[in-house]
């Protein structure tokens, strides 16, 4: 019996002692903790998560670019000058020179070619965002051209805002791939889907060392980057799931920064002097909306009341403090078209006397679908609470996402409460799904568009969504959105209520970590310590 | 089961018929082997089907366009008939594919290459730490029956059984990681270390050393000390609990009195004698406490950050990622079945009746 508890405790000891934890990061590595277990394929022609894009960022280029220092104007990517013809649906794009692929081979207009024509014959989800320049497989070759080894140019199929193509050109699908590599590893016409998927033919800061999936990306850097020092050597992404496992990592030093950590975990370590704490907006909108087949939910009036029936600043003060902030356009703030105005609040009061005036003195009843998810829940109960002081009796009708989501693009709900988030980094993104109805009846299924979703027949704005697409004044194209949202906000069966917002929680030493903001994502090459 | 009859078999007839008879166990053996593993695949695979979660979302998104998801839902087979879609994984794994991961991308081989190691080193020295504690708190446990060694050891026994493993493993990292120091944090590695010993089993403890990199095998030892010992001490529960009602069982048998009377020596007649008795019923505890571990420890997974099996099937599952929750299975299947096979061999050894 002796020897087996002296044989425990000894072992048990020397395991204990055997390593004692190293704090601290070397001064060129970059470890960052996040949550990537929705990383699922590194085809920058595939790719449309959250995770994925934020990868492609750093490890492939785009013709142009958002500056991280300045997210306002187009920079010059691999193409340093682009210009329109007179025609208006002529593209013309020179290329950089002297860029270099991760494999070394040289960066020509014929790269940029393969991949854009890549992109649209590979028919993967994010290809939408070309294809609606009318772009096909079949005719991709004839309207996607590099006429020489510097020069691209590429046709639509009719004049659209330029901003609007420029904007589209910087979303993940825009990437650059290394043309000779990829079709190295091409097999049954798949232009290297599969092997691209898990691996690197970029020119960015930054190039795959490994990827494992749910458990970490290793990115190495690749030498000189044309847009400036790159002062990381080592980047490590890794998946830490839990926001408490995140905090103790960053407060031992183990990572420099953490991506994924709860208001609690921010709030507790905000007295900490060694970290610090930086917010920057991302692009989701938190909405519900009113289904119009539905009475009295389209009543002009009671969609006004309901307006008046949210508490806007309760809610971003209490529950859904440093996740989100009060936003009532569609638009998500510093995109193109911004709207900043937030012209609702709680007012019961208002709200009782718009639902007399509609005829429904005492409310009604009615369902809100939500998901299953923490803050929906929160943000539903908190509606059921305002609701109910109108006489408004709101039942809570929860699912999964997938359940939701059906009944949603079924047309079979009352009020459904959601987010969305922008596809690309322009403005017609949102415009084309809250303000743009086609066609209302059932049989048209236009699914994607939440107008349609809530049944809400809009030929006038559908027209004026339609023109600000193709509008090529810029400042011009900018107040036709501010216009469009605030018909939406008076009239529109959309209550939108919050924009999101990020925290990352850092050591004091990091500098230059720039995550983007609504149009972009977090850049690595930025960063020193 | 299959070593009586073998037993039986060996003494009688010889030639081809000897030969025969001989193999007939075996025979029988990967007859119910293989039964075994197509009704394990055929339940997984037709309970993933049914589930109301639809795999091609998990791969297009919510908003991909209509011909989009009609090309994948094409791609990954799902428009035909379920029995056909079942035989062509069969035909498949029987030409060792497994198939390639939705969610990673990756083969499936591949990523349970990748997973399995991690979470077969954690049990392990989990279910090490388990044994060489829980063993002899069970004895104790038994000889001390009523009085106050066994009360103390119910009772840690019990914590161990209610505290949520989530809640401890938290807590732990709290204070051994964050406020003492004593050991790592979640991972399996500090990251800067990852990857530079080259991978010959996946296990880091074993490699590390395989390599020579000392530095590396303390810094594997500092990370995986701490949930190890979260998990040993949830089979330190039930091992303790097992080893304690085998002991007293054993303890009231004739035998043991004789001994006694002999003049035997406490020490030997518990240690040796008694607990002599109990190994083969506690073999197999033990290898199924093993067994749980290698396949359920998801929460220890998700708090350590841990790139387990458990948390890979788990999240294949939820995003009806088929192909890895079968190669999963498979995979627990056979570790399960293994394991099994593994305490009859024990068996045969520490007690020669079985022989």
């Amino acid at each position: 019996m002796k020897h087996f508890a002296i044989l425990a405790s000894a072992s048990i000891a020397a395991l204990i002692t055997a390593g004692a934890a190293q704090a601290g990061t070397p001064a060129d590595t970059l470890v960052i903790a996040d949550k990537i277990d929705d990383l699922i394929t590194l085809d920058p022609a595939q790719s449309f998560e959250f995770s994925g894009a934020e990868y492609n960022l750093n490890v492939y280029d785009k013709l142009i670019a958002f500056d991280p220092k300045n997210l306002g104007p187009l920079v010059p990517g691999l193409a340093v000058k682009w210009s329109l013809a007179d025609d208006g649906v002529t593209y013309t794009f020179k290329m950089r020179k002297g860029v270099k692929f991760h494999s070394g081979n040289p960066l020509t207009a014929r790269d940029a070619e393969f991949s854009l024509r890549r992109a649209i014959k590979l028919k993967k989800t994010p290809s939408f965002i070309l294809t609606q320049f009318g772009f096909t497989p079949e005719n991709v070759d004839e309207k996607i051209k590099a006429t020489d080894d510097e020069t691209l140019v590429i046709v639509t199929d009719q004049p659209y805002a330029p901003s609007f193509v420029y904007n589209c050109l910087t979303a993940t699908i825009g990437s650059i791939v290394d043309s000779k590599l990829v079709m190295e590893h091409a097999k049954d016409g798949d232009f290297g889907n599969e092997w691209l998927k898990t691996h690197d033919a970029g020119t960015g800061a930054f190039k795959l060392r490994i990827w494992k999936p749910n458990e970490l990306y290793a990115l190495d850097r690749a030498g000189d980057y044309f847009r400036g020092k790159v002062a990381m050597k080592h980047v490590f992404v890794r998946h830490i799931d839990e926001s408490s496992s995140q905090r103790l990592l960053l407060e031992k030093g183990d990572v420099d920064i953490a991506r994924k950590l709860t208001p609690d975990d921010i709030a507790a370590i905000a007295s900490n002097p060694d970290l610090k704490v930086e917010n920057d907006m991302k692009g989701r909108i938190m909405y519900f909306s009113l289904n119009q087949k539905v009475k009295p939910l389209n009543n002009p009036k009671v969609i006004q009341a309901m307006k008046y029936l949210v508490d806007y600043d309760g809610m971003t003060k209490s529950f859904l403090r440093g996740q989100y902030i009060v936003h009532q356009a569609f638009e998500p703030l510093t995109y193109l078209g911004e709207l900043k105005d937030n012209p609702f609040k709680l007012d019961v009061a208002k709200a009782r006397s718009l639902l007399a005036e509609a005829g429904y003195p005492n409310g009604f009843p009615v369902k809100i679908y939500v998901r299953n998810a923490q803050d929906r829940l929160e943000i539903a109960q908190s509606l059921q609470n305002t609701f109910a002081k109108a006489g408004i009796k709101a039942e809570l009708v929860v699912g999964t996402g997938k359940q939701t989501l059906t009944v949603y693009r079924a047309r079979k709900h009352e009020i459904y409460m959601g987010a969305w988030g922008p596809d690309y980094p322009d403005p017609n993104t949102n415009a084309d799904t809250f303000a743009s109805n086609p066609d209302n009846r059932d049989e048209a299924k236009l699914t994607g568009k939440l107008a349609w979703r809530n049944a809400w027949d809009i030929p006038q704005l559908t027209k004026m969504t339609k023109a600000a697409v193709i509008e090529k004044d810029t400042a011009k194209r900018a107040r036709m959105y501010v216009d469009i949202q605030k018909e939406v906000q008076k009239r529109g069966p959309f209550v939108i209520m919050f924009q999101k917002i990020i925290q990352s929680a850092m050591r004091k030493n990091v500098n230059g970590f720039v995550t983007g903001g609504a149009i972009s994502n977090a850049h690595y090459w930025t960063v020193t310590k | 089961m299959s070593a009586q009859g073998a037993g039986k078999q060996a003494g009688g007839g010889f030639g081809l018929l000897s030969l025969l008879s001989r193999l007939r166990p075996l025979l029988n053996l990967f007859t119910s082997l293989a039964v075994t593993f197509i009704g394990l695949l055929a339940i997984t695979f037709f309970i993933g089907r049914v589930m109301p979660i639809d795999p091609v979302i998990s791969v297009v998104g919510e908003r991909a366009p209509r011909e989009v998801y009609e090309a994948a839902y094409k791609a990954m087979g799902l428009d035909k008939p379920l029995i056909v879609q079942f035989a062509l994984y069969i035909r498949d794994v029987l030409h060792g594919d497994l198939g390639k991961s939705l969610l990673t991308s990756h083969p499936v081989l591949e990523d349970i290459k990748r997973v399995v190691p991690a979470t077969f080193e954690l049990a392990t020295v989990a279910t090490i730490l388990g044994v060489i504690t829980g063993v002899p708190a069970g004895v104790i446990a038994a000889v001390k029956a009523g009085r106050w060694p066994d009360h103390l050891i119910r009772i840690m026994g019990l914590i161990g059984y209610s505290v949520p493993v989530f809640w401890l493993g938290l807590m732990g990292l709290l204070l051994f990681y964050g406020k003492l120091g004593w050991v790592s944090g979640p991972g399996r590695l500090d990251i800067f270390y990852d990857g530079v010993v080259p991978q010959v089993t996946g296990m880091i403890l074993i490699d590390s050393l395989l390599a020579g990199d000392m530095t590396i095998f303390r810094n594997a030892i500092s990370h995986i000390i701490l949930p190890a010992v979260m998990l040993g001490y949830y089979s330190l529960a039930y091992i303790s609990r097992m080893t304690r009602s085998f002991m007293l069982e054993q303890l009231g048998q004739e035998y043991i009195t004789t001994a006694r009377v002999k003049g035997m020596s406490e020490r030997r007649v518990i240690w040796r004698h008694a607990l002599g008795n109990v190994m083969v019923p506690l073999i197999t505890v033990i290898a199924l406490s093993y067994a749980a571990l290698l396949e359920g420890s998801v929460l220890t997974e998700t708090v350590f950050a841990w790139p387990g099996l458990g948390f890979y099937i788990t999240t294949a599952l939820v995003s009806a990622d088929m192909a890895a929750v079968l190669g999963g299975t498979v995979v627990v299947g056979m570790v399960f079945v293994g394991l099994n096979l593994f305490s009859d061999f024990l068996y045969r050894i520490v007690d020669p009746r079985a022989k």
